[in-house]
């Protein structure tokens, strides 16, 4: 006779070591074994849409800053061009080469705290340190130029706030051919570490069907074998100019889609930015950033939906006019909120401890979860 | 690849009333109005139809449009009357690399939409965000809950509507300033 | 005003009054509960990584509130986390220390105004030691807020807390 066994219930967070902030998880666990997992979202609802109906235009741009904290110039990124498409606005070539360099660096840095949590989670506090160690660099680039270290406001709607510093081009230089070495480390250290490889290989294995269905973006989406990128493939600025690779994954050390796959496809796209900077800071032309800044911003009625290539995915910024200063209705599409619904069908049948595995690869952003 | 305009032709051929109109006057994007209670055919269409294969939802929308009449309440403060909430739906194939908007609109009073959440399962979440945010429900949704405000917070107070009044205190916390 | 002034000269024994021991001992190793609210957190995770390392003034992360000396509310306080941060607090044992980091954390910071779910300084609810003023606060000004702290703390007397 079999042996009748009940569920039981455990709480995990708000506040967890390893919930990436405040996220809280509703585990329904068989003994070890994870029957289901509920999400609680939430604690850190800012309010961000109901700020942007009371302000301008102009003054949304800090609130987008706040949304996905570790990736700020792509939120500055995905509004301002959502907002120059519905005045009808073509900005200065200079200021479309800052801002692609400024990007591609932040999603360096991003993936760089993507990665080191994803492994300090499970155990490896070193990768951590080391990544930390060389965001703190992308940072003091950045910060020469724009004066804040992670929230910069620093796209207007027309250009930007300020020229770069006479220092950038020389240090962005330097940037790329040392961190260069950063990525033979961090693969020596953790991409091909015995342990992360068990730990993650494998694990929360999600399919290409199931990945479009919950419509996953980002590098939960070529992690699992599908060659998409807005970058390329729904290309904005001036992308297509550059030559580079989507790195997808292929299953190298067990199943594609895997939990190490969408970690090694940041990897990859982490030397994929660096060869984007490269061709992007020889080029940069003359020019005047502030020219096609408008003294108002008064868009004609309309809507518009314009979406960028973040670090974490697809963000897509659903703006309505009514002819005012104001927006009408900002709606943000976050990459992180559409990406964690799936994290309940990645974990069923596994263990607790592999909960944070899976987490930490899907890499969300609590501010922009719940915005 | 298809245009707004061819795509708007093969549904109306095929699905007849259930698809009002389209606008196509806005500046960026035409869009695409449908029948509230009828949306979940639409999308199934839109998805399965192998012209169209509509694969993924980039974005569900709660609006209000605030298009009532705006009166005062007994307490003076200004509520709207009548109108109508809308529900934008962004919609991408990967295949055939196209886009489309579709917007249902229900009366503000008594606002019902059918979920899609089992065509697309993303929709889930967006469409608990708007019911949270606007207070527009979705029929057949099997989980229709508040997803970011407290769960009890008070009933019938969506935050993103427009007559929306902010409560002075939430569990003898101060909320304003 | 350090313990060490009183160092008898061969270096075995030193003399001092048993609130000074306490308060040397407290402020040197204070444990930190171990969490992030909002973008601050991220700041604050800087500091204790390499760089501005903040081990070197006795502070580890903990991850239960039960051997916690101080947290530090390192973001936006939201109405569904202030009844959670309420309850952390209560858990830790006394003496207890609160940082309050980032302009969020102080007043509601750029929420204060239509903020709905916000709750506009954390001070509502649990008392708070030191404020850190910034949005974010960059790393140095944490660490001087943590400073300050160890100032309070070696001025504390047994009697009655600062
Ligand atoms: S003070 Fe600024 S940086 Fe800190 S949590 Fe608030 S908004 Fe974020």
């Amino acid at each position: 006779m079999a042996l009748k066994t009940e569920t039981m219930v455990l709480n995990m967070g708000p506040q967890h070591p390893s919930t990436h902030g405040v996220l809280r998880l509703e585990l329904e666990i068989e003994g070890e074994l994870i029957v289901n997992v509920k999400p609680h979202l939430g604690y850190l609802h800012r309010c961000f849409e109901k700020h942007a109906e009371a302000m301008q235009y102009n003054q949304v741009i800090p609130y987008t800053d706040r949304m996905d904290y570790l990736a700020s110039m792509g939120n500055n990124f995905g509004y301002v061009l959502a907002v120059e498409k519905l005045l009808g606005i073509q900005v200065p070539e200079r200021v479309e080469y800052i801002r692609v360099i400024m990007a591609e660096l932040q999603r360096i840095a991003s993936h760089c705290v993507a990665l080191g949590t994803n492994g300090a989670d499970i155990g490896a506090l070193t990768p951590f340190l080391y990544l930390f160690r060389d965001r703190e660099y992308i940072l003091s680039i950045i910060e020469e130029t724009c004066g804040a270290r992670m929230l910069y406001n620093y796209m207007w709607v027309g250009g930007l706030s300020h020229d770069i510093h006479p220092n950038f081009v020389r240090r962005t230089k330097e940037f790329t051919s040392y961190f260069k070495n950063t990525i033979v480390e961090l693969d020596n250290l953790l991409t091909y570490n015995k342990i992360f490889i068990e730990r993650t290989a494998n694990i929360g294995v999600l399919p290409a069907e199931t990945a479009i269905n919950y419509g996953a973006t980002g590098p939960m989406l070529r992690g699992s074998g599908i060659k998409f990128d807005l970058r390329k493939d729904d290309t904005y600025s001036i992308y297509n100019r550059f030559d580079f690779d989507i790195p997808v994954g292929q299953g190298l050390q067990g199943t594609v889609g895997d939990s190490w796959d969408r970690y090694y496809v940041r990897v990859r796209e982490m030397e994929q930015s660096l060869r984007i900077i490269e061709q992007a800071i020889d080029q940069i032309p003359e020019g005047d950033v502030h020219s096609a800044i408008p003294k108002r911003i008064k868009p004609p009625k309309g809507t518009v939906y314009s979406r960028v290539e973040n670090p974490r995915g697809e963000l897509g910024y659903f703006i309505i006019s009514d002819g005012n200063t104001n927006p009408f209705r900002v709606k943000v599409r976050a990459p992180s909120f559409v990406n964690l619904e799936i994290l309940g069908e990645l974990c069923k049948g596994h263990l607790i401890a592999d909960v944070i595995a899976i987490l930490g690869s899907i890499d969300i952003v609590l501010g922009e979860v719940d915005r | 690849m298809k245009t707004a305009e061819e795509i708007f032709e093969i549904l109306k051929n095929e699905l007849g009333e259930i698809i009002l109109s389209i606008d196509k006057d806005t500046p960026t994007e035409p869009i695409i109005s449908v029948e509230p209670l009828k949306i979940h055919i639409v999308s199934k269409f839109l998805r399965d139809n192998s012209e169209l294969q509509f694969d993924s939802l980039m974005c569900l929308s709660g609006v209000d449009d605030a298009n009532g009449k705006k009166v005062k309440d007994n307490e003076g403060y200004d509520v709207i009357e009548g109108g109508t909430l809308s529900v934008y739906y962004h919609l991408y194939s990967t295949v055939l690399k196209h886009k489309i908007t579709l917007k249902v609109s229900a009366p503000r009073e008594d606002a019902k939409v059918e979920s899609v959440e089992n065509v697309w399962k993303c929709a889930d979440w967006h469409e608990r965000e708007a019911y949270d945010m606007i207070g527009i429900k979705f029929l057949n949704h099997p989980d229709l809950r508040r997803i970011l405000m407290p769960y009890d917070w008070e009933e019938n107070s969506h935050p993103l509507r427009k007559d929306f009044k902010v409560p002075e205190f939430y569990q003898g916390m101060k909320i304003p300033y | 005003m350090g313990l060490l002034d009183k160092e008898f000269s061969d270096g075995n024994i030193v003399v001092a009054n048993v609130e000074d021991l306490l308060n040397w001992a407290r402020l040197s190793s204070v444990w930190q509960l171990g969490f992030g609210l909002a973008c601050c957190a991220i700041e604050m995770m800087a500091t204790s990584a390499s760089h501005y390392d903040f081990d070197r003034f006795g502070l580890i992360p903990r991850n239960t509130p039960r051997q916690a000396d101080a947290i530090i509310i390192s973001g936006t306080v939201t109405l569904k986390m202030a009844i959670r941060i309420k309850r952390l607090y209560e858990q830790i044992p006394d003496p207890k220390y609160i940082i309050s980091m980032g302009s969020c954390a102080n007043s509601g910071g750029p929420y204060w105004e239509h903020g709905y779910h916000v709750l506009k300084g954390v001070d509502r609810i649990i008392p708070v030691d030191v404020y850190v003023p910034g949005c974010p606060p960059r790393p140095e000004a944490l660490l001087e807020g943590l400073l300050k702290l160890q100032e309070k703390i070696r001025n504390e007397s047994l009697r009655k807390k600062l």
